[in-house]
């Protein structure tokens, strides 16, 4: 099913394929996915088993300094990863390797509940019987499970600052290195943040204003404290414990993460924020982030990462599951920028994600952004199940791979309830030896009558190593939908590249505006700080991209 | 202004210039005409600075400066600016988004302050009223899907609101009509002072009726083989390149 397009001078389309010809398609597909051991139709309850890579790489984000600086050109020439640094802290580290007691010991640092203990042993006994997916594009060493460290947390976060005073300050110094002050009046405005560093959360901004009105957004290790009842309720509804074996690993050791739950009819005053950071060596990611937004409420949340520089790949496996009831809209925008790896391909985070939405109720919407920049291997299908009628999912994403970057990344996006919508618009560009694909699902139930989706794909290439590929997955059940495919693959010339010299434009510039032209409909979904932050950093990727 | 010497140039080990000597004073307008494959695109280029071209021998004198030394976007920003022959689609870039970013770096390589956008965009306007060019032209992507006599337009545009001290033009009337030859022209003619210099290159004698030359070359084989006044350009029109005689050089 793969469809390699050969590089052409100029974008070319092929549009909107007949629908009998889809129906033969999403036949091909079938028997190709069961030879992949991609599950394609499992149960009426769409269970997926789609896997994300680990590799660290989610965007910096939220710089106050920087937003005001000119959103393109300023960092070009600065083309370090900035936020490689380490923060020397006295941490309580669990020793590496993966048993039962390691899983009880993480349950009891968070004085969980029984009910969790449980179904964290209950998804280890499953991980045990698993293994790691190959159907993916991406080709990494085998990963040592028991080489790694499950739980590494400042020792100064052990009796739970209760303010931000009793927080070490080294702690908040690496979050104003990377640019999101963590003290309220320095922060910025209209953004709270949850501040993750390793296994726990350092700190949660603007939590008291947000109370107000109702909204919950803590770490998630709280609300398992003090609102046990939504996260039994909804933990594991969206993507069960045993999804795939990256889930089931998660589920068995996430640390923390974020909580959110929107009242209903509450629009959510300001923009929700999580920022992870990977300090420790050795030591695995796997955060878990839950968000509910009850019948006609509203919320936007930001998500972004980084991580230190170093010779090792890091292991980062989270969880992210949205629940919207009726008339309910979460819009998830995410900038990754954990550290990629050096030019030579050495180090880097293996980005392994699941994340998932669910439109529970009718006329709810879903919408995810991404930015993808980071990480060495990326791994990720940020997906919409659009059980509500007339509830509508969305995709944007922009994915860059450099040097020797691999990424795998799409979509899913499951028509149950009628009149459902489905948008996804992919821009991925691959530089150097960066090799990338779009793997994306759309499937029409039998009960999706009117369903629409909408499908855009297009690949930039920079320089002649790189490779683009793309592969649609297209199952329709209800002869009433509409699908509809484009993709497009083209390369930044030369000629381009001259033409804009000639005009006194440099070559950094010109590739960082061809590219942001190119990416400008994900652009626009994103809040105004990401946009701009975002912009600067696909420049700073692909700086030395050409030439 | 610009003093080309001697100059030898090369693609893929193909000799295309062999040496080839020109000299440009500032105000002056001089047209190169010549058979196809005889090497007035490589020229343009080689002076614009393409790196697909080689120099193997000479020298060009740019203001004083050795042009041959310096990166493309250097030689823009010093004033050089050549019209494609054939010019390039950039998908996804605004076209007056473009056309403000080179005019700004070029500004900024003068120490000029950017203009801000109301200055801009009143003289985008004005030179696009000039061009009779139609407003649809601002936020399309630069060149894509234009017509050829609508690229050489824009072309032309981008000429007049960088106004470049140095212009080479590149058949710039090929695929023109009568109608879009005069409006091209009166594009440069608005630019035409002591101050600026123009290096036209062409098939067509009739372009030179509309941007009258002061001298006229002939350009066979990578060489200049005559030069004369607009006269020659009458006279390579009426009997042809073959029967031009080479002369000395200028
Ligand atoms: N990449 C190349 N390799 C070899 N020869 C080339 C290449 N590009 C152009 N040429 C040749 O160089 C010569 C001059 O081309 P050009 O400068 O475009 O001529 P003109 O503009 O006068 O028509 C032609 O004979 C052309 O075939
Ligand atoms: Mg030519």
């Amino acid at each position: 099913m793969e469809s390699r397009h050969t590089m052409r001078r100029e974008p070319s389309r092929t549009t909107a394929l007949p629908l009998k010809l889809l129906g033969l398609w999403a036949v091909i597909c079938h028997k190709r996915q069961s030879s992949d051991g991609l599950t394609g139709k499992r149960t009426a309850r769409v269970l997926y088993s789609w896997y994300w890579p680990f590799a660290l790489g989610n965007g910096c984000i939220l710089s106050r300094d920087t937003i005001k600086q000119d959103p393109i050109v300023d960092d070009v020439l600065d083309a370090t990863y900035k936020y490689g640094f380490v923060t020397d802290v006295d941490a309580e580290s669990a020793p590496p390797g993966l048993n039962e007691d390691i899983v009880r010991f993480i349950s009891a640092k968070k004085n969980e509940p029984e009910f969790l203990l449980e179904w964290r042993l209950k998804a280890f006994e499953k991980w045990k019987k698993m293994t790691a997916p190959q159907w993916a594009k991406v080709s990494y060493p085998e990963i040592d499970y028991q080489e790694i460290c499950y739980y590494s947390a400042p020792k100064s976060m052990e009796d739970r600052p209760q303010s931000l005073d009793e927080v070490d300050p080294k702690l908040l110094e690496t979050y104003e290195k990377l640019g999101i002050p963590l003290a309220e009046r320095a922060a910025l405005a209209g953004v709270a943040v949850d501040a993750v560093f390793d296994s726990v959360s350092v700190a949660t901004t603007f939590k008291d204003q947000l109370k107000d009105v109702g909204v919950i957004f803590c770490s998630i290790s709280e609300a398992v404290r003090e609102h046990p009842e939504l996260v039994k309720k909804y933990l594991g509804s969206v993507v069960p414990a045993t999804d795939n074996f990256f889930t089931a690993l998660n589920s068995a050791v996430f640390s923390d993460g974020s909580f959110v739950y929107i009242p209903k009819g509450v629009r959510c005053p300001m923009e929700l924020s999580t920022y992870f950071r990977i300090n420790a060596a050795n030591t695995g990611q796997f955060e878990r982030t839950l968000i509910v937004a009850d019948e006609g409420s509203y919320v936007s949340y930001l998500e972004g990462c980084t991580a230190p520089m170093r010779d090792e790949n890091q292991l980062h496996a989270a969880v992210v599951e949205l629940v919207a009831l009726g008339d309910a809209e979460i819009k998830y925008s995410t900038v990754q920028n954990w550290y990629p790896g050096d030019e030579n391909g050495v180090g880097g985070i293996y980005n392994f994600v699941t994340k998932r939405g669910a439109c529970r109720g009718d006329n709810s919407k879903i919408s995810w952004t991404q930015v993808e920049t980071g990480s060495a291997i990326t791994w990720k299908y940020p997906s919409v199940i659009l059980q509500g009628d007339n509830s509508i999912g969305e995709f944007y994403s922009v994915a860059v791979t450099a040097n020797y970057q691999q990424a795998d990344t799409g979509t899913k996006m499951v028509h149950i309830g009628k009149n459902t919508k489905s948008t996804i618009i992919s821009k991925g560009i691959a530089a150097g030896h960066g090799d990338q694909s779009y793997r994306g699902l759309v499937r029409v139930q039998k009960g999706a009558e009117g369903a629409r989706n909408y499908t855009q794909c297009d690949s930039l290439l920079l320089g002649d190593r790189c490779g683009a590929h793309t592969f649609p997955y297209i199952e329709v059940m209800n002869s009433t939908a509409q699908v509809e495919h484009e993709a497009s693959t083209s390369k930044v010339s030369e000629d381009q590249l001259f033409y804009c010299r000639q005009r006194g434009i440099s070559e950094e510039d010109a590739i960082s505006m061809i590219v942001n032209g190119f990416c400008k409909e994900v652009f626009r979904e994103l809040p105004m700080e990401f946009a701009v932050e975002a912009q600067k950093l696909l420049s700073v990727s692909l700086e030395g991209a050409v030439g | 202004m610009l003093e080309i010497s001697n100059l030898h140039a090369q693609i893929d080990d193909t000799q295309i210039l062999k040496g080839l000597d020109l000299s440009i004073k500032p105000g002056e307008i001089h047209a190169i005409m010549g058979p196809n494959g005889s090497g007035k695109s490589t020229l343009a280029k080689v002076l614009a600075g393409d790196e697909a071209y080689e120099v193997t021998d000479g020298s060009v004198t740019y203001e004083g400066k050795d042009l041959l030394d310096m990166a493309p976007e250097e030689r823009a920003c010093e004033g050089l600016f050549l019209a494609f022959q054939y010019p390039v689609e950039i998908p996804g870039v605004n076209n007056t988004y473009f056309l403000k970013a080179a005019l700004n770096a070029i500004r900024a390589h003068h120490d000029e302050e950017e203009l801000d956008a109301y200055e801009f965009l009143a003289l985008v306007k004005e030179k696009m009223a000039l061009l009779e060019m139609d407003k649809s032209f601002k936020s399309r992507p630069v060149n894509v899907g234009f017509s050829g006599g609508e690229k050489k337009r824009n072309e032309i545009l981008q000429l007049t609101v960088l106004n470049p001290k140095m212009a080479v033009l590149d058949e710039t009337d090929s695929g023109l009509d009568v109608d879009a030859l005069r409006t091209v022209a009166k594009g440069v003619n608005s630019l035409r002072d002591e101050n600026h210099s123009f290096l036209v290159i062409t098939h067509y004698q009739r372009l030179l009726d509309y941007i009258v030359p002061d001298f006229v070359h002939i350009m066979v084989d990578g060489k200049i083989a005559r030069t004369g006044d607009k006269s020659l350009a009458l006279e390579v029109e009426d009997k042809g390149y073959t029967t031009t005689q080479p002369s000395a050089a200028p």
